[in-house]
Order: C-alpha cells, then structure tokens, then sequence
C-alpha cells in the first residue's frame, strides 16, 4: 500500500541535470565563437565515455542502468571535465579523465548522491598532476583553426611555442616572475592577450556562464548562496592583496574573469552532491573555495586553484555541515 | 480589520495544484440513510468510549451510546433512529485494516430525534460546561480528533492570549471547511464566541486562506453581525498554513515546539468545524452526529456531504459517481491523507474527506532514485529540518543520528516528499524510523521493569528469609527465656517493617517512572503506533521480546496528536 503524499512535484533527477546542461550552452557557445569549435570534440569524446563507464558500472554494481543512465549525471559530469580541461589535450586525456570521474571519483563510493568528492576536480587534479605538460597547453585565442584543433585532438604533433598558449593567469603569473615586472604594465602593454577583464576570449566564455548561472539560480536548480559566497570571498581577498600590492597582485576583476572562477561559482561549487547542504554551510563551503584558490593561483604550484580548493574542501563538508545546522522550528538557543 | 494584524512567515511549504474549485460549485448536501450504520467507540484520541446500549435495544438519533473513558476520551451518539444490531469490532479507516470495537446500528428510517437540551451557558459553570462538551462527542474536525473539552481551559495564566479559529484548510481538494463557512458563518462565530467565554480569551481571530475569497467574506460579515470582536483573517496560501503550529506562527509570531502545548504560550487553536459543531452542541443541544465530507478526486460529480459518522463510505462516494476506473479511496487530503484498507469503512469524526483515486490519479509516485543532496527538501520543510540527513540515517537505521537531527521534530507534513526530484517517499522511512525507535524504547523500559521486578523479587525472598530466621531466633530465644537464660533480641524482626515500606516506596517511584512515556516518542501518530503493533507482533512472533512484549509492561501510548499537528486538533 502506498502512502502519503499521494501527489508529487513534477520534478525529476533527469529535469535538474538536463536544465545543468542547458545553462552550460551559453559558456560553450561562447567557447566555440571566441576559442574554436574543438571544445565540441572534447565533449563530444567525453560524453560517449562517460556514458558507457557508467552503464558498464552499472550493470558490474546491479543497478538497474536504463533508469540510472537516463538521469543524465552522467552526462553533466563529462561536460564539466570536458570544459575545465583545456580544449586542445588529445582525446586519450578526456577519455582518462572522464574515466577518473566516473569509476573511480563516483562510482567506486558507491555512486551517484554518494561520492564526497566533486567528480570532474578529481579528474582535473589527477590529469594535472600526471599531465603538468599537456593540461597548461591552451589553444590561443582565435589563432589555431578547427581543422588545427582537431589534429591536436587526434594526437598530432605539438610545436609548444608556435600552437599553443597559457591562460591569462599562466601568462600573468610567469611575467610577474621577470625582474621589475608590474601587474599595470603588463596588463596595459599586452591589452590584446589579457583583455578588458580578465584575458581576451576567455572573459566571453566567463560572460556565457554567468549567463547560464544566472539562468540556473532563476530556474530554482541552485541557490544564490554558493555562488555569491565564491564571488564575494574572491573579490575580497584578491582586492585586499591588490590595494596593499597592486603592483604584484591583480585585480579582482581579472580574477573573478579569468580561469574558471565563474565555472566554478555557478557549476563545480555548487555541485549538491559532495557540497555543503545547509544555507550557512554553503556560504562556508563556497568562500573556502575562493580562498584557497586564490591562495594557489598566487602562491601555489598551479596557476589555477579552484580544483584543489573544491577537493580541500570537500573533506571539510561533513564538518560544516554538522556545524551549521539550521535551527529547528519551535527549537531555541541554537541559531538559524 | 485585517490590515491591522502582521501576519508572519514560515519557513518552507509548498504549493501544489489546489484541486479545490471542482468541489466547490454545488452546496453541502445531504446523504440517504445507509442500509447500516457502524459507529466505532474509539473516535477521538485517547481512549475509546465504553458502550451504554446492548444488543436488540432501540435508540434515538442524538442518545449516547458511548459513554467517555475517563479524561481522555469523548462520547459517540446515535447518528439515527433505529435498532443496536451489534456490538463487536469493525475494520477502521485506517491503512493497517486494523478492527476495533464499534456498535452497528440498523436505521428505522423514521429519523426520530431523543430530546434535546440546549444548555444555558449563562447558569453553567465552566466544568459542568467541559463535561457537556465531551458528553456530546467534541472532537477536532480538523482530523486529528482531540477530546475538545480538554482544550476548553484557560491557559495557566487564567486567561488566553490569542483564540485561533483555524480555517485554513491548505490541504489540496478539501473543500468541507471553505464550504461551511461560507453555508454557516454565523454558527462558527457563535462557536468560536463560546470558545472565547470558556477561554477567556484576549483575542479571536480566524485565519483563512486567500484562495477562500467567498468564505473569507462570509466569515467576515457574520462576525461584523456578531459583533463580538472575531477577528476574520486572509493568510497567504501555502500548505502547510492550516497546520496548527504554522498558523499560530503565520497569526502570532509564536513558534510552539515539538512536545510542548501551545496553551503554555497563551495560545488555543480550534477547527472552524469544531467550533460550529460546539455551538450546534450548546445552543441546540445537538451532539455531534454528523460532518462536512468533501467527496473528490476521480469522481463525477465532486462535493460536499452532511455525512452521518458510521456511515460506509462507498455509500458517500456512491452518491459522487466514482468514474469505472477508480481503485481505492484516501481518507484526508492528498499530502497526510490515510489510504483506506477497504472501501466499506466507516466515515467517522475525523473524516473531513474521501478523494478517489484511480491508477492516474493519486497514482504510484515513479521509482525511486538515489538522493542527490540536492536539498530541495530541507528547503520545502516548515519545521527546518534537513530531510535528507534524516532519510540517510533512517535508511541505514542509524536511528540514534536520526534522533539527533530531530526526527521527532518532522510532522510528517510530506513537503518533503512532494519535492523530492529523486521521488524517494522520505516520509514512509521517518514514519519507519519513528516506529522503530518506539518499540525499542518500549521494549528496553519493558525489559528494566521485568528486571527491576526480578530485582524487588530476589529482595523480597532475602527479606522473607531473613524474617523466617528472626521469628526462628525469637522463638529460641523465647525457648531460652523459659528456659531460664536471658538473650539479646533479634534485630531483624524489629527492622521488618520499615525496610518493607521502603521497598515498597522503590517499587512505586520506579513503576511511576516507568509509566511516563520517553519524551521523544510521545503522541505518534495513529498510523505509527499501528505500525508499531505490527511491529511488536513480528517480534513477538520471533520470540524476540520473550514475555516482557504484552500489555502489562508498557502504558498504552497516549492517544494521538501528532500526524494530527499539522491539522487542527
Ligand atoms: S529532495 Fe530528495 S534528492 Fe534532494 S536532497 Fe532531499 S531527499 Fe535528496
Ligand atoms: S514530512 Fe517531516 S521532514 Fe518532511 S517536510 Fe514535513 S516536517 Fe519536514
């Protein structure tokens, strides 16, 4: 006998992963206008993997697969792994990494609603530690055609200097390790690498996904709190080092408009799974992230942080979460 | 009027498909005489009725044939004239399909009334006036069918702050509320007038929902009429509003906890239904025979019924014109409502409605899928809990963690469940955890109780024995006294007594602790402790509660509030 509630939302897993994948098209439009169209070869190559590693997984756990497969986690996984790897790395590269997202990240904890880490910043951490090389290889802005792309793709041979870029943070961070060198300098003589904001191109592809964040929060699939707490974190403190040191430190805007800050904010933070839950836990969560990555990105190993600071703070969730439990209704002492 | 009362918020709630208006275009109607009526004696919380009519005897519509059981419990009447045909048990509407007493009447046809007294409030004290109310059978019509009288006392203080006529009604498809205000304003303001006498009561107000524009403007009027200060309030719709906790925040600001009455804050929340049935009870005289049933779902001709209580329900629904395809009926709305275990059940008090369902509607939520902690649900949750922390834990039967996050907290509202993009019904695992950790508990104050028993047992035989070798030594010593040589006398015959007052005082203050029930799991719902029975028969069955399982040992639970708090009590 079934029991109350006899009616439903009409909602489903599937819808909220679907309404993911549309917010993402505005950011990959852009990509494709301003970078090339070889970001919807990567995409493509992981969206096929990662399909077929999660059915494989599926049926090795007995689960039914047409039922999970269909929610399109799957498929949302892959794009994100797709977009945060740059968009010329050879398709063996997507394929491992969605590889790393699905089997090992999601699956192996026991599968979806269940890993405590954010799948595509596993297999991001995982291809930039064993592939330092070929994960800092960009394609340069609006300079290397499809068809180029595509050969790169394919397992072409790389002339590093001639085809391939650093992002505006790489590039940033190595002229500021020149003697004499100065944050207003180099961003004023090189307006056509770095752009109004934060790298020319690339702040376009930051404008699609706001856009696409934007829509998400509309659409009810995320709340304001992770994104606002990501981007308020990361303004404050890159424009607290920027006032004491603007001759060392960048602008906030050129952080929150470069890398994969607003990827970050609105996509990989607010990945309910392996995020904080609680409303003052995400605000939590959220500027966790934007500090430590802001903290790698200056200090660090790597000229982009966000990866690490998720999987750091992803640890931290059980935590926060226990910390910042809402006050129950009719309780008192404890605050909301 | 309503401008002047700030109204507060809620945290949460939803807003489904009302499905209100197809019931509400004809008036409240009246039903035929069924072939048989079956009043069951257990219609309010607390305990059943004791019947005062046997078999083969004649009654008159309104006599009572069930007498209240001490405090907690309320009369059944006579709902017709006509002959006691049995005195047995019948099934209830309830999902268990469990029996219980009740006393079938078959109808005369004649409809002939026994006297009726209306009672003069002015020469009756309030006592007397609390004793009528549950001589007549007053319970809250809002479904969770508390002994009225119980509630008819002025807070602590001597007085209370705040009256709340709840008229709410945010359950989607009921409609028996809306229609009675809008049919019999003037007797709920009258209801609600009584209510405020015996309360003492600073202020009235009722609160309605602004999908209710026809009733809000009834109630409005006749107050205006009334002209006793009944304050008619629009309160914006959301379910769960009509809950007696979220509309004495929505009214007052006032946040009543779990476990706590809302009397201790100065507050008092009635049914619009109860209220109208009191002044039907004191200015008529007419005990409560019969309630407003909505009729709808996957019917024709969707409405509202005068239903006699112990009518069958497919007898009502009948009269709607279930469309072929219909398959069960729930009793209640769409969110809390019961599903029935049988379709010949009878209507009773808490009965506001009847929705039929069919295998599209009301259908099978989809299968379920895994959690996402998406917190969707924390979100639609009016007691601010974290649903989903709570399914985990109930899930794995970490029912300790689950307590801990205030499981008991949850008044299984279904918010949750409503939103739940995975369609995982959350509320079945905390209906199972809360039932899980009932019987434990009972059977853990079960198993002290017989080891205490033991214990006092083991103590007694040492004191018998002791006494037995007093009175042997007294004896030989008395032997020696004749004998001529003095001998110390024996101590312990002496100690006797007083060591046995004490033990038997042990005895008392422990039994009395055993009595009360553990704070958490107080007042489960009907449903839950009907689960739990199962529960507890499954075990017994298994052999695991050896003996300590039955009756003796643990008090039945104290009827009934909660699956009850988001209605009206
Ligand atoms: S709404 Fe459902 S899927 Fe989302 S967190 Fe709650 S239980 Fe999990
Ligand atoms: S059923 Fe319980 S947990 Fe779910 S929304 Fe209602 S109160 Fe919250």
């Amino acid at each position: 006998m079934i029991h109350s509630p006899f009616i439903r939302k009409p909602a489903s897993v599937q819808q909220v992963m679907f309404t993911v994948l549309l917010a993402l098209v505005p950011g990959i439009a852009a990509y494709v206008w301003q970078i090339g169209a070889g970001i919807l070869v990567n995409l493509a190559i992981a969206t096929v993997t990662a399909l077929a590693a999660e059915a494989l997984m599926l049926r090795i756990r007995g689960r039914p697969v047409g039922l999970s497969l269909g929610d399109l986690s799957a498929v949302v996984t892959a794009w994100l792994v797709a977009l945060c790897f740059p968009s010329i790395v050879p398709w063996w590269l997507t394929v491992l990494g969605v590889l790393v997202a699905i089997v090992p990240a999601k699956h192996l904890y026991g599968g979806l609603g269940q890993n405590p880490f954010n799948p595509a910043m596993a297999a991001y951490c995982t291809m930039i530690v064993a592939y330092p090389a070929l994960m800092s290889q960009w394609p340069p802005v609006g300079e290397l055609g499809f068809a180029a792309q595509l050969d790169l793709i394919l397992g072409g041979a790389r002339d590093l200097d001639a085809i391939t870029a650093a992002t505006p943070l790489d590039a940033l961070r190595t002229g500021l390790r020149m003697e004499g060198a100065n944050v207003a300098t180099l961003l004023e003589q090189n307006r056509t690498a770095f752009g109004v904001l934060g790298g020319r191109g690339w702040e376009w592809v930051a404008l699609g996904y706001l856009a696409g964040g934007l829509f998400l929060l509309a659409r009810g699939v995320i709340t304001w709190h992770m994104p606002a707490a990501f981007i308020a974190a990361l303004a404050v403190i890159s424009g607290a080092f920027w006032l004491a040191h603007p001759e060392q430190f960048a602008p906030p805007l050129f952080h929150l408009a470069s890398g994969g800050a607003m990827l970050g904010a609105f996509f990989i933070v607010t990945d309910p799974v392996s995020g904080a839950t609680t409303p003052r836990g995400k605000l939590l969560f959220a500027a966790g992230v934007a500090l430590v990555a802001y903290l790698i990105r200056n200090f660090g190993a790597y000229p982009e942080g966000i990866a690490f600071a998720v999987l750091l703070m992803n640890m931290c969730v059980p935590l926060v979460d226990m910390k910042t439990q809402p006050r129950v209704f009719g309780h008192r002492g404890e605050k909301s | 009027m309503k401008a002047l009362r700030r109204l507060f918020d809620f945290h949460g709630g939803v807003k489904p498909e009302s499905g209100k208006s197809m019931s509400t275009t004809s008036p409240i109607r009246p039903v035929p005489l069924p072939a048989r009526l079956v009043v069951p004696l257990g219609q309010s919380a607390g305990d059943a009725a004791i019947p005062l009519v046997s078999v083969g005897q004649k009654v008159l519509k309104g006599e009572r044939i069930g007498g209240a059981n001490g405090k907690v419990s309320a009369a059944v009447h006579a709902p017709t004239s006509g002959t006691v045909v049995e005195i047995g048990t019948a099934t209830m509407p309830h999902p268990s399909g469990l029996a219980a007493p009740a006393i079938s009447i078959e109808p005369d046809g004649l409809d002939r009334w026994a006297d009726l007294e209306p009672v003069n409030l002015r020469a009756t004290p309030a006592d007397q006036l609390r004793d009528l109310a549950r001589d007549a059978g007053l319970v809250g019509l809002g479904g969770a069918v508390f002994p009225t009288h119980l509630k008819l006392h002025p807070g602590r203080e001597g007085h209370t702050h705040t009256l709340i006529i709840n008229g709410a009604e945010c359950e989607p498809y009921i409609t028996c509320d809306d229609l009675l205000m809008r049919e019999r304003a003037a007797g709920v303001v009258r209801g609600a007038a009584i209510m405020r006498e015996l309360l003492q009561a600073d202020h009235v107000v009722v609160g309605i929902e602004d999908n209710k524009p026809e009733a809000i403007a009834a109630m409005q009027a006749a107050a205006a009429q009334a002209g006793t200060g009944v304050e008619v309030v629009a309160i914006p719709t959301r379910y769960p509003a009509g809950g007696a906790k979220q509309l004495i925040r929505v009214l007052t600001g006032i946040e009543v906890p779990y476990g706590e009455r809302s009397t201790d804050y100065g507050v008092q929340c009635f049914n619009v239904g109860t209220a109208y049935a009191l002044h039907q009870a004191f200015d008529q005289g007419i005990p409560l025979l019969s309630r407003v049933v909505t009729v709808s779902g996957n019917v024709e001709r969707p409405g509202n019924y005068e239903v006699l209580i112990g009518t069958p329900m497919e007898h009502v629904v009948a009269l709607a014109g279930p469309r072929p395809d219909s398959n069960r009926y729930i009793m209640g709305g769409p969110m809390m409502g019961l599903a029935m275990p049988r379709l010949d059940v009878p209507v009773v008090k808490a009965t506001n409605a009847i929705l039929v369902g069919s295998p599209t509607l009301f259908a099978p939520p989809p299968p379920e899928q895994a959690c996402i902690r998406c917190g969707e649900c924390a979100r639609a949750c009016p007691a601010d809990l974290q649903p989903f922390e709570l399914y985990w834990f109930s899930r794995a039967r970490n029912f300790g963690k689950a307590q801990e996050y205030n499981l008991f907290d949850c008044i299984e509202c279904g918010c949750c469940a409503y939103v739940c993009p995975s369609h995982i019904p959350l509320v079945d695992y905390y209906r199972f955890a809360k039932s899980e950790i009932w019987a434990r508990e009972r059977e853990k104050a079960a198993a002290d109780q017989a080891r205490e028993r033991f214990e006092f047992r083991n103590f007694r035989q040492e004191r018998e024995k002791e006494e037995k070798a007093a009175k042997l030594a007294a004896k030989a010593a008395e032997t020696h006294a004749k004998l001529g040589e003095g001998a110390a006398p024996a101590p312990a015959a002496e100690d006797d007594p007083k060591k046995a007052l004490i033990a038997a005082a042990l005895a008392r203050a422990k039994a009395q602790k055993d009595a009360v029930t553990p704070k958490n799991t107080e007042g489960l719902s009907a449903e839950t402790r009907a689960e739990i029975a199962d529960i507890d028969k499954r075990r017994a069955e298994a052999g695991l509660t050896g003996a300590t399982a039955a009756g003796e040992a643990a008090p039945p639970a104290p009827d009934d509030k909660p699956a009850a708090t988001t209605r009206d009590a």
